[in-house]
This record gives C-alpha cells, sequence and structure tokens, in this order.
C-alpha cells in the first residue's frame, strides 16, 4: 500500500519540467484558498448589503450547508484524482480541502444553534432526538471531528497506518451529509439526490480500488 | 409606529393623494431595504387597485411585513421550488384572459371569466397574520372579499359537504416540468370551513393588484391554517360530497393532513411547529441575524373564532 509520503518520492517529475512546476506548486494552495473561501465572503458581503433576501438565517444555514457538503464530496475526489492524474497535487490539496469542508460544517452548525435555535439547549436536543435529518446532521458533524483534528502531518505520523483507517470514516460523514440533505428536502426534490449519485460514484471508484488491491495482496500470499 | 400601518388603517373615505404617496414612498423604501433585484421589477409592475378599499374591523395589530418581503419570499412550486424563483419566473404565468370553472354539487355551476367572478363584490383590506409550516410568518394586508359571499354564489346544494380548489397548470411555467409535487396543485376545505366569515378570496395586497408570484388573479387566505392550504392562482372550484385529495397531503400522508390548522402542540417531522420567525424585520446587516423567534399560536391566534368547526373533534389525529 503506499502512502502519502511514498508518492511524494515517486512523483518527482523530469527535470525540464521542474521550474514551471515549482511555480505551480507555489501558487496551487493559495489559489484553492481563495476559491473555497469565496462562499464564505460571498456570505459576509451579501448580508451587509441586504442581498440574503426575506429570510436570512435560513439563506445562511442553506448557503453553508450547501457548500459544507460540496466541499466535503470535492474533498473525496482527491485521491481519485491522484490515482487518474498520478501526480501528487491533489494529495497536497486534501488536507485543506477536507478543512474547509469542516470550516463550513462548523459556521452551518453555529448559525443552527445560534442564530436559528438562539441556544434553546431543550429544543436544539428535541431537533437531534425528533427530527431524523438532524441526528444525520449531527452524526456527519461527529464523525468530522475527530477527522478535523487529527489532520495535522504530526497526527498522521503518529497514527501510520491506522490514519488511513480512521479517516475512511470521511465516506461516512458524507453519507451521512447527503442522507441529512435528501431527509430535509420538501417534496421530491433533484439536487440532493444529484449529491447521492457523485457520492456513489465516487465510492464505487475506491471501491474499484479496494478490490484492486485486495486481489493483489491475495495474489501475493 | 410605522407609517405603513397608519395608512393601512385608515378607512377608504381617507384615502387621499397623501396615503397614496406614502404608499408609493414606502414601496421605495422597501425596494431600497430589499435590495433584492427581482422586486425593483415587480414594484415596477405593481398596479394599484381600481376598486375602492374599505377597512376590516378584525385586522391584526403585528407589525406589518414589508411587501417587498412578502412579493419576493414565495412558495409558489409551478415556479420553482426556490423561495426566489416565482418572483423571477412571475411573468410565466399569464394571467389575462383567466376563467373559473365552478362545478360539483352546486345548483349553479358554469365557466366565469375572472371579471364576472369578481364583479358583485365590494373589497375588503384585512391584515392577517400568515404562518407557513416551514415555520416562518407575515402579516399582511390583504384586498379581497370573503370566501362564502362568493360560493353562495354557485347555490351548493346539500351534498356539498366539501369545497375543492385547483391551481393553474400550464407548461410555460417552469417548476411544472419538476415532478416535485402531483400537479396540478389541489387544495380543499369542509365547506363549514370554507364559509366562514375569516376565509378569505384575495385579489390584491398592501392596496396592489396581487403580484403573479403570490397567486394572481385570485387566491385563498385561511389565516388559521398552514399557507399550504392557501392555494394560489385558482382555475377551478369543485363542490364534492366526498373529502377532496390535496397537493401535499398526497405528497407525504404522514406529514401533512386535511385540516393542516396551525397547531404549537403537533410537530412536523422536520419543523417544531412550537416557535416561528417573524418576517418583519431588518433583511440587512448584523441586525439580520438576530430575529427573534416567536411562540406559535393555536390556530395562528384564531382559535377563539373558529372553535366552534372543530368542537368535537380530536386535532392531534384530524392535524
Ligand atoms: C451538526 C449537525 C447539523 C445540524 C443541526 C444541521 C442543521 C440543518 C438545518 C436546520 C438545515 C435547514 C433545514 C431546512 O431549511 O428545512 C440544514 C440544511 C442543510 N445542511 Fe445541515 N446540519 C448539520 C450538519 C450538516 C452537515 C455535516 C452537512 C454536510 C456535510 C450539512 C449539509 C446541509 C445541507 C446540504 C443542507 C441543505 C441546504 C439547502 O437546502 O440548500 N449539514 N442543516
Amino acid at each position: 500500500m503506499t502512502t502519502y509520503f511514498d508518492q511524494k518520492t515517486i512523483q518527482s517529475g523530469p527535470a525540464s519540467t521542474q521550474s514551471s512546476g515549482v511555480v505551480m506548486r507555489a501558487m496551487l494552495k493559495p489559489v484553492v484558498f481563495v476559491l473555497l473561501s469565496l462562499p464564505f465572503a460571498w456570505l459576509i458581503y451579501a448580508l451587509f448589503n441586504g442581498q440574503l433576501g426575506a429570510n436570512p438565517i435560513e439563506a445562511i444555514t442553506h448557503h453553508t450547508g450547501e457548500w459544507a457538503l460540496r466541499i466535503l464530496l470535492l474533498s473525496l475526489c482527491m485521491t481519485p484524482l491522484r490515482m487518474m492524474f498520478r501526480k501528487p497535487w491533489p494529495i497536497r490539496l486534501r488536507r485543506m480541502v477536507g478543512l474547509f469542508a469542516f470550516f463550513y460544517v462548523v459556521t452551518h452548525l453555529l448559525t443552527y444553534m445560534i442564530l436559528d435555535q438562539q441556544l434553546d439547549v431543550s429544543a436544539i436536543l428535541l431537533d437531534v432526538l425528533e427530527r431524523p435529518y438532524i441526528l444525520a446532521g449531527t452524526v456527519s458533524f461527529l464523525i468530522l471531528v475527530p477527522l478535523a483534528l487529527t489532520s495535522t502531518k504530526g497526527m498522521m505520523r503518529r497514527l501510520g497506518k491506522r490514519w488511513q483507517s480512521l479517516h475512511k470514516l470521511v465516506y461516512i460523514a458524507a453519507i451521512a451529509g447527503v442522507v441529512h440533505y435528501i431527509w430535509l428536502a420538501k417534496g421530491d426534490q433533484i439536487e440532493p439526490l444529484v449529491y447521492l449519485f457523485v457520492l456513489f460514484v465516487l465510492m464505487l471508484f475506491r471501491l474499484k480500488g479496494f478490490v484492486a488491491q485486495w486481489n493483489k495482496r491475495r495474489q501475493a500470499v | 409606529m410605522k407609517d405603513w400601518m397608519r395608512t393601512a388603517r385608515i378607512k377608504s373615505s381617507e384615502i387621499t393623494d397623501e396615503s397614496v404617496f406614502r404608499r408609493r414612498r414606502q414601496i421605495i423604501q422597501g425596494t431600497m431595504a430589499a435590495g433584492v433585484t427581482g422586486f425593483i421589477g415587480s414594484a415596477a409592475h405593481a398596479k394599484a387597485l381600481s376598486q375602492p378599499v374599505t377597512q376590516w374591523e378584525g385586522n391584526a395589530t403585528d407589525e406589518l411585513t414589508s411587501e417587498a418581503t412578502a412579493t419576493t419570499y414565495n412558495n409558489f412550486y409551478e415556479l420553482g421550488t426556490d423561495k426566489g424563483d416565482p418572483v423571477k419566473y412571475a411573468d410565466k404565468l399569464v394571467t389575462d384572459p383567466w376563467s373559473v370553472v365552478v362545478d360539483g354539487e352546486c345548483n349553479a355551476p358554469g365557466t366565469f371569466t375572472i371579471e364576472d367572478i369578481l364583479k358583485p363584490h365590494a373589497i375588503e383590506e384585512r391584515i392577517y397574520r400568515f404562518r407557513c409550516v416551514e415555520a416562518w410568518s407575515m402579516v399582511i394586508p390583504w384586498n379581497g372579499f370573503a370566501l362564502g359571499d362568493l360560493l353562495k354564489r354557485f347555490k351548493p346544494n346539500a351534498n356539498a359537504k366539501y369545497v375543492a380548489f385547483e391551481t393553474v397548470q400550464d407548461d410555460n411555467l417552469p417548476g411544472m416540468s419538476s415532478r416535485v409535487l402531483d400537479w396540478p396543485y389541489v387544495e380543499g376545505l369542509r365547506i363549514d370551513e370554507a364559509m366562514h366569515p375569516l376565509a378569505f378570496m384575495a385579489i390584491g395586497m398592501y392596496g396592489n393588484v396581487i403580484p403573479n408570484q403570490n397567486g394572481a388573479p385570485m387566491r385563498l387566505v385561511v389565516p388559521w391554517k398552514y399557507g399550504y392550504k392557501s392555494i394560489k392562482s385558482i382555475v377551478r372550484i369543485s363542490f364534492t360530497e366526498k373529502q377532496p385529495p390535496t397537493s401535499w397531503n398526497m405528497s407525504a400522508p404522514h406529514e401533512y393532513g386535511f385540516y393542516s390548522n396551525v397547531n404549537p402542540d403537533v410537530s412536523h417531522p422536520r419543523w417544531s411547529q412550537a416557535k416561528e420567525r417573524r418576517l418583519s424585520g431588518d433583511t440587512s446587516g448584523l441586525a439580520a441575524l438576530f430575529s427573534a423567534k416567536i411562540p406559535s399560536q393555536f390556530m395562528n391566534g384564531y382559535g377563539e373564532e373558529v372553535a366552534e368547526l372543530y368542537a368535537d373533534m380530536d386535532l392531534k389525529k384530524f392535524f
């Protein structure tokens, strides 16, 4: 099994492409950082310019929820992208994308707790117990917390192989996030199903990878 | 007290150029405050009602929702599922010419033009609380007439136990390509509910002709029930002996009952109905973040008036 660190050494390209590669490499993270910050920047801009419509708190909940899910699914694309392009850049972005997803989830949750429920603890607990979609969201959030906490290089090193097993839980978090959206949508809406489809494709991709690996191992034995 | 509320309370005989001026100014302020580009379009279309409007005595005294909010934040799935879609696609709904089919258990059925329907009715302004099942609410000055006054003209017979309503369906409406609900949208009331003096047929709001996104040219307003009962853009009224099917009930029977009376004690699977967010405050800046939720009222605060309708019913069972 190749790890993140093996990839780094495997993937140093031929000398001729390296100078432009250095610039690209230096630019990649800042550019993606700015891009992933844009939804939040828009939110602040829209709030102060009355662009959030008649029900701003609902608009913020929806905006942060949508982007949390989109960016979480984007973070799941990184490993498949690396497999497809055989380039290290997706893996270099993976942590940042994942942490952005977590950032939007936390903003989403704080919006719900502070602005929507106004810290009414009994109302929040009732919601978690009575409303399956809130429970699904909470499960997703609770899984993402340890993943965010163990996302540092130090933790990766310390946990070794166990880090990978632990971080496969991100698929469960994504499933719970999509289920959360499907269960909260009123009527038969298409959009949550689009996310379900994307998640399904991503999981198939990984599953294929796992099966191939498993076969290889079996042959080796 | 806001200008608006003052304007809304005065008698029609007192409506002068001054109050018309105030209304216009309010619209302009509302447009700027809302900063919703869609509303600028709709405000440009806003047409004052040509009929004289008298004030009703029972008006709600809550702070009014701005016209900008009430005409840009709508659920009208035929025009799209996003709250902003109805105002965006309002022009796709063609309301002229318009006719309404009246049939079923009545002695004077027929197909009527909207002009024929409206002709005999004096127009009244009623300020009602409007409570959506999604746990938000507004306070809206509707212009129209009692539903019962209209229904009586068709001479319902003894078999007419219910009234069914149907919304327009037209392939041009952008939301109708989606299968989010079974089209056409249908709703219904028990006949005594329909004849209750609070049940209202609106053809205007805020003194203006009702905008398409709010259900032009004619919509129901049943203030003690969740908003989806107040069916929009009505093309058919049928008197029936059996309880008619209703759209949201068909889509999710355990979530939406036939009666759908506002009831803080009956929780919906997705929204607690104990509280509601009143959409009448700021929509911009930090103040917009802290608009309070208020406790919801049994029957949306119209409990005393409608109590007799549900005297012997278990409202937890018949939700
Ligand atoms: C921590 C627990 C969570 C709570 C309490 C929560 C709560 C909510 C609420 C109240 C809504 C609005 C529902 C409505 O308008 O009817 C919502 C919408 C949403 N949430 Fe969450 N959420 C949680 C976690 C998550 C997570 C982890 C994700 C994604 C990974 C997520 C993604 C979404 C999405 C996509 C929407 C729908 C947005 C839309 O309708 O456009 N939520 N959530």
